[in-house]
């Protein structure tokens, strides 16, 4: 039984819902710049599920989101965000072994008042990176467990 | 006098959660009560990193020559929303998983361990 | 080998912390040897918290700074306060350490054959080590937001795995909830006072706090806080309604856990009152105010055990019973400590018995929630009317259960007899009729255990109990391991107590040594 919304609510939705994929990867990429960062970024991500699960049902989208693979997303982003904090071990545990070096991520910060440069800030978004991932797919897994789960009550109640 | 507010709103919204929390006799709005303590301390935590006509602070932009805020309590209060977000999605699936075993979800009902 | 003794702060809360977030990726690969990869990593964990301990105990208190240019370094060039993250380790720290990691250990031991037929045993097993993450956290920082941040890890994972059998039957998701609860007010609570501590003073650092601190009446207010919640979260009597439900709701291994937990949060308790604030604050209210709590919690608690029917409902009031002991000691410690001349005679001989006191607690306790498991997993009840002639068919479960009751009852020559010994000493040259409660309240215990060991495990064999055999031998060597270190402890503690808990004590009534490891002599 698909209890899908109505057909402007899904046409809104194909057409949105890439924007909200991409805003949220932005927020979640300028972290070191502008407010946002990981855990924020991921959210606003996360919602972009939460349309789809409301607008076509948790049937409908069965097929498009799979919880096994938003697992698998959940475990990456946080073995590498403790990869990276183990990096760094040859000084110290969370040493930022990339800031100041020239590489990847690499250049020095400027410090006062400029407009923002993305190449600099060493692990940092790399580290955000890893926890958008995590928080995106961790709230993507809540969505869809507790919609799965919300029909169980939904029965008792119209029994 | 004004620059009180904010610490008057603290107050007020963990009255209400502790209100909440001794009088409430559902479950879900046993957790409601617990979000909204949990508001009340993340917005005493910003409020006490604020100066008078200060900016936000972000070096990105930036407008000239005015102070900036503290940054220290909103990385605080980032810390608490995301231990905020994990305890309520937990203990609203533990409320769920109370009503599918014991078909209520009224406090006075839900009561098997006793003394 | 030096350098792993170097970062051996960060690798003792980080290893569990890797290996919980490894734990879906190889428990997909590979579902049997997940739990032996739990238990060689929950062992490394040990290992290294032992070097650690030889190091404290002859050098002196560690210091780890985390993401600074050098891990000793705490203040930076130019400034005059830290600004990281520190991790600052005394004596009193890694004892509570000492018994975080063992019983971690040993629970991962025990869960190998006790949770085997248990589904969803990775997410079991991540959380296991996420808890062992927040404890270790707990003990060791020295940052009063990062032991908030902490504090809630181990809540949180202590609460989903109590909630973790609610498949079979509601009652452990309502202990579930019941704790979490608690657990979420507790954490508000010491939010907001460390919001008034940074409002105040600018700095989040404990040393930093201890040594600019006025005790104006925004401290007042948080010591109060700080002081009930602590006391909420270590389950002491008025605050104790959700130890009977949560303990005995949770499976075997992690009730042990969370005894450890629940004495971290006490631990917290004793940081806050005596290297915060040490002798600024008026000792000799607070300490009475922690001497009544600890009685109400002895007596209430015991007398509410004698009439369980349950056998690790009995246990669970048990442990808060032995709760009120912790803070009898150490509150006549506090009642003392502006006093030199009573807190030479007595008051540090009360504080040593009550700390020697957590870590007799923690094993004896242990074992006894491990012998219940042991019935559970054969009998499948929980039940001491239904339960009954078990010793004919369990041997050694019975004598542990024998050396685990003896040695809570305070019966030489275990480890429970030692502890106690000290503290009434010291608690009736304090003030008689304290000492006279705790005597009590000891006869009280012996006659309860009495009465379990009566029902489960004496009598004839019964019909329905024809086929019970012993347990596992994992389980027996999580439960011989604990035997061992009971008996151990009572037939020599004063070696224990002149080289573990008599630093622990200093380090904790000294606060001019905490700051001074951190701020460097300014």
């Amino acid at each position: 039984m698909k209890n899908e919304m109505s057909r402007i609510v899904r046409t809104v939705t194909t057409l949105i819902y890439g924007f909200i994929i991409v805003y949220g990867f932005y927020v979640i990429a300028h972290g070191h710049l502008t407010p946002g960062g990981g855990f924020q970024g991921g959210a606003i991500a996360a919602s972009a599920f939460a349309l789809l699960v409301v607008t076509y049902g948790d049937q409908g989208v069965k097929d498009f989101l799979k919880k096994d693979i938003l697992s698998l997303v959940e475990s990456t982003g946080l073995v590498l965000f403790i990869a990276f904090a183990f990096f760094g071990l040859g000084v110290t545990f969370f040493y930022n072994f990339m800031a100041n070096s020239g590489g990847l991520f690499g250049n020095s910060a400027i410090i006062g008042i400029n407009p923002g440069d993305l190449n600099t800030g060493g692990i940092i978004p790399i580290m955000n990176i890893a926890v958008g991932l995590e928080v995106l797919a961790a709230l993507g897994v809540i969505i869809l467990t507790m919609s799965v789960g919300s029909k169980n009550t939904k029965k008792k109640e119209n029994s | 006098m004004i620059g009180n507010f904010p610490y008057i709103a603290v107050a007020i919204l963990i009255g209400l959660g502790v209100y909440t929390l001794i009088f409430k006799k559902n479950l879900i709005k046993i957790a409601i009560g617990i979000t909204l303590i949990e508001s009340g301390a993340n917005l005493f935590l910003i409020t006490l990193g604020y100066r008078k006509g200060a900016v936000a602070p972000i070096y990105t932009q930036a407008p000239e020559g005015m102070t900036m805020v503290l940054p220290t309590p909103q990385a605080l209060t980032l810390t608490s929303i995301v231990i905020g977000v994990a305890t309520t999605a937990l203990i609203l699936s533990i409320a769920m998983i109370i009503y599918k075993k014991y078909g209520t979800i009224n406090t006075d009902e839900v009561r098997r361990l006793k003394e | 080998m030096s350098s792993i003794l170097t970062h051996s702060p960060a690798l003792v809360m980080a290893l569990p912390l890797l290996a919980a977030f490894l734990t879906p990726v190889v428990g997909r690969f590979n579902r049997k040897i997940l739990g032996w990869f739990i238990s060689v990593i929950l062992g490394l964990t040990l290992g290294i918290t032992i070097l650690m301990a030889i190091q404290i105990l002859t050098n002196g208190s560690m210091i780890y700074v985390f993401g600074g240019s050098e891990a000793g370094l705490t203040l930076p060039s130019g400034y005059t306060v830290p600004i990281r993250i520190i991790f600052h380790i005394d004596a009193m720290g890694i004892f509570m350490g000492l018994i975080t990691a063992v019983v971690s250990f040993l629970a991962a031991i025990y869960s190998l054959s006790f949770m085997q037929k248990e589904s969803g045993l990775e997410k079991y097993y991540a959380l296991l080590l996420l808890l062992a993450t927040g404890m270790f956290g707990m003990e060791f920082t020295g940052d009063i937001f990062n032991f908030f941040v902490f504090l809630e890890i181990a809540s949180i994972s202590s609460v989903a795995l109590i909630a973790f059998r609610s498949t079979l039957s509601g009652e452990p998701a309502e202990a579930g909830y019941k704790y979490m609860v608690v657990s979420s007010i507790s954490a508000l609570m010491v939010l907001f006072a460390v919001g008034l501590f940074y409002g105040q003073y600018d700095v989040l650092n404990m040393a930093t706090i201890a040594s600019v601190m006025q005790f104006t009446q925004l401290d007042k207010i948080a010591l109060i806080l700080l002081v009930t919640v602590l006391s909420m979260k270590a389950g002491s009597v008025p605050m104790h309604m959700w130890t009977p439900d949560a303990y005995s709701e949770a499976p075997a291994a992690i009730t042990m856990v969370l005894v450890a937990a629940s004495q971290a949060s006490l631990y917290a308790l004793f940081r806050v009152s005596f290297s915060l604030y040490n002798i600024s604050l008026n000792t000799v209210t607070i300490g009475w105010i922690i001497i009544i709590l600890g009685v109400l919690s002895m007596f209430i608690g015991v007398t509410m055990a004698i009439i369980q029917k349950d056998i690790k409902r009995l246990m669970a009031y048990h442990a808060i019973s032995q709760t009120g002991y912790m803070l009898l000691g150490v509150g006549v410690g506090l009642a003392v400590l502006a006093n030199p001349v009573a807190l030479d005679s007595f008051g540090i001989k009360a504080m040593e018995g009550s700390i020697f006191h957590i870590m007799n607690h923690a094993m004896y306790k242990g074992l006894l929630f491990l012998t219940a498991g042991a019935l559970f997993y054969r009998t499948g009840t929980r039940d001491l009317n239904k339960m009954g002639g078990l010793a004919n068919n369990m041997f050694y479960t019975t004598i542990f259960f024998i050396i685990g009751a003896a040695a809570i009852a305070g019966i030489p020559p275990f480890n429970g007899f030692a502890s106690k010994l000290i503290i009434y000493e010291s608690v009736y040259k304090f003030n008689p009729l304290l000492s006279i409660i705790a005597m009590l309240v000891s006869i009280l215990t012996l006659a309860s255990f009495v009465k379990v060991f009566h029902s489960a495990f004496l009598g004839p064999k019964l019909e329905q109990y024809k086929k019970v055999q012993e347990v596992p031998k994992s389980m027996l060597f999580a439960m011989a391991t604990l035997a061992c270190i009971i008996v151990l402890f009572g037939l020599f503690p004063d070696v224990i107590v002149k080289n573990l808990v008599h630093p622990a004590v200093m380090a904790l009534i000294n606060q001019t040594n905490y700051t001074a490891t951190i701020l460097g002599g300014i």
